[in-house]
């Protein structure tokens, strides 16, 4: 390469951002570490408990299956129950917060901030919140997964109602449509399959989300969890855990069949 | 009868998009509307039913103003005026026999049109209506099977379902080839000369307007450039006008789809 073209040549641009960048995360890293106080050595330390508890697990307490059983079918209940409420209550919400629905900017920005504010509360905070209101028992789970998958599903199905062909909406309008016949005729045949695949997934969610809520008093097989570990009964803690891992799959294989369905 | 008086559109970005327009559509007529692209031939057919406002002036349908009419009054104004659309507007997902009852909503309560309890008669109806555009065959198939010269002759029944006394069709030929263009070219006219409806028609190619106009009126820049009947719409006339001749259907190119959205 001769001098000339050398200088033609474009710089290379600086390199800095990177390596600050790369600086700035290991920097973050040490001080999580340090301030929470986690160290290798304790990792080290606390290695062979986890052979030992696992030790325990094994062979698995398989005719503790008996008795929990009809705390999985709660758990399965509650999280129908909750999917459901949620369902019904995210329809109002995901119309509301669709920018191509809701012409204001008043109406929409408002609806949106509350799924938001939903969303960031964490299932088992509110199921404890529930807890102190109800009392304990599968009611408050049903209620707290209920709330939850509203947010999910209302954010889901706006997002979908925001992404629909406009021209079936603009042909309802020049026939003389109201809003609520606009909506039944341009709007749900567009997005109801959507709406059910969303409906599937958070209940799919809701499973997961139910087998942990007993842990705070809200019903269902995490009760058991609470219960057996209290007691170190390792060997029904992973009966529960091989419970809860083939119900979960199951219904997760089934949703996602017929989400594929769907679309 | 369709009266525009002075009436004029100025988009926001300071666009004319309609300027002082004069315009007197009596019954029966069948009107094209042509121009080259973004004369405001869209705008000009959508304030007739109000999809797009107009900035001044009046526009009168059978004697009443409907750039007056509010709420129920203007959706009764455009349920009698049928609407078709260059991408054909219907809800995909939907049966025909469903799309073409959607014109029917305007004539009953929010409830039963939800429900989808449209009374027999308005069936029949739905269903002559997809005869005169010979796809009856077709009424359970969902839309998104038919190609789109069916899917254009659909809108025409839903319009025919709508027992509108007005038609309007923005570029309704403009996503179909020169077979499936007269076929639906032939329908509307059919329509008009059968039934008496009122049709305006947008049209890029001169050529269809004077096969099937009774009457042309020419735009450019959102003006009345030329108004009469189709034997004075001539090749000579319009060169005179534009400029330059307008587009015929043998002029177009592979590809050179006209669209009217930027207007």
């Amino acid at each position: 390469m001769n001098q000339l073209n050398e200088q033609k040549l474009p710089k290379a641009p600086s390199r800095i951002k990177h390596y600050l960048t790369f600086i700035l995360i290991l920097f973050l890293l040490w001080g999580s570490a340090y301030q929470t106080g986690s160290t290798f050595n304790e990792l080290i330390e606390g290695f062979p408990n986890m052979f030992s508890v696992l030790d325990e697990m094994i062979p698995p307490n398989w005719a503790y299956f008996d008795n929990i059983i009809q705390a999985m079918l709660d758990t399965i209940r509650m999280a129908v129950l909750g999917t459901t409420i949620g369902a019904v209550i995210a329809i109002p919400f995901a119309l509301f917060s669709a920018s191509n629905m809701m012409k204001s900017t008043w109406i929409f920005y408002p609806v949106r901030f509350i799924l938001n504010l939903v969303r960031t509360i964490p299932e088992l905070l509110l199921a404890a919140i529930f807890v102190a209101i109800f009392g304990l028992g599968p009611l408050p789970g049903i209620f707290a997964l209920g709330i939850f998958s509203t947010g999910i599903i209302a954010k889901l199905t706006y997002e979908a109602i925001e992404g629909i062909d406009k021209g079936p909406l603009e042909s309802m309008t020049a026939v003389g449509a109201n809003k609520i016949q606009w909506i039944t005729f341009s709007v749900v045949p567009q997005v109801a399959a959507y709406y059910v695949s969303y409906v599937l997934y958070s209940f799919e969610i809701n499973i997961r989300a139910a087998a942990i809520l007993g842990l705070v008093g809200a019903g269902g097989i995490g009760e058991y969890y609470d219960r057996t570990l209290g007691f170190l009964e390792y060997d029904k803690v992973s009966t529960i855990i091989i419970f809860t891992l083939v119900v979960v799959l199951i219904i997760d294989y089934i949703s996602t069949k017929l989400r594929e369905n769907l679309l | 009868m369709i009266e525009f008086k002075n009436v004029s559109k100025v988009y926001p970005n300071g666009t004319q998009g309609l300027k002082d327009i004069n315009v007197t559509i009596e019954k029966g007529e069948f009107v094209v509307i042509v121009g080259l692209s973004g004369a405001g031939k869209s705008t000009f057919l959508r304030s007739i039913n109000r999809l797009h406002e107009i900035t001044s002036g009046e526009i009168i349908i059978d004697g009443s103003s409907i750039t007056e009419a509010k709420g129920r009054d203007l959706r009764i104004a455009r349920r009698d005026i049928g609407m078709i659309f260059q991408s054909f507007n219907l809800v995909k997902r939907s049966t025909v026999l469903r799309n073409v009852l959607s014109g029917r909503v305007g004539y009953h309560s929010t409830l039963r049109t939800v429900l989808g309890l449209f009374p027999k008669e308005d069936v029949n109806l739905a269903f002559n209506a997809l005869e005169r555009v010979n796809i009856v065959e077709k009424a359970y198939t969902r839309s998104d099977q038919l190609s789109g010269g069916q899917q254009q002759r659909v809108s025409i029944a839903r319009a025919l379902a709508q027992e509108a006394k007005i038609i309007l069709a923005d570029e309704p030929v403009a996503s179909l080839d020169p077979l499936t263009t007269k076929q639906v070219m032939d329908n509307l006219q059919k329509i008009n000369q059968e039934l008496g409806i009122t049709t305006v028609v947008n049209l890029h190619f001169i050529d269809i307007a004077r096969q099937y106009a009774t009457r042309i009126i020419g735009l450019q820049a959102g003006e009345v450039v030329f108004d009469g009947p189709v034997e004075e719409a001539t090749d000579e006339r319009f060169s005179e006008i534009y400029g330059r001749p307008l587009e015929t259907r043998e002029d177009e190119e592979v590809g050179a789809s006209a669209n009217e959205s930027a207007e």
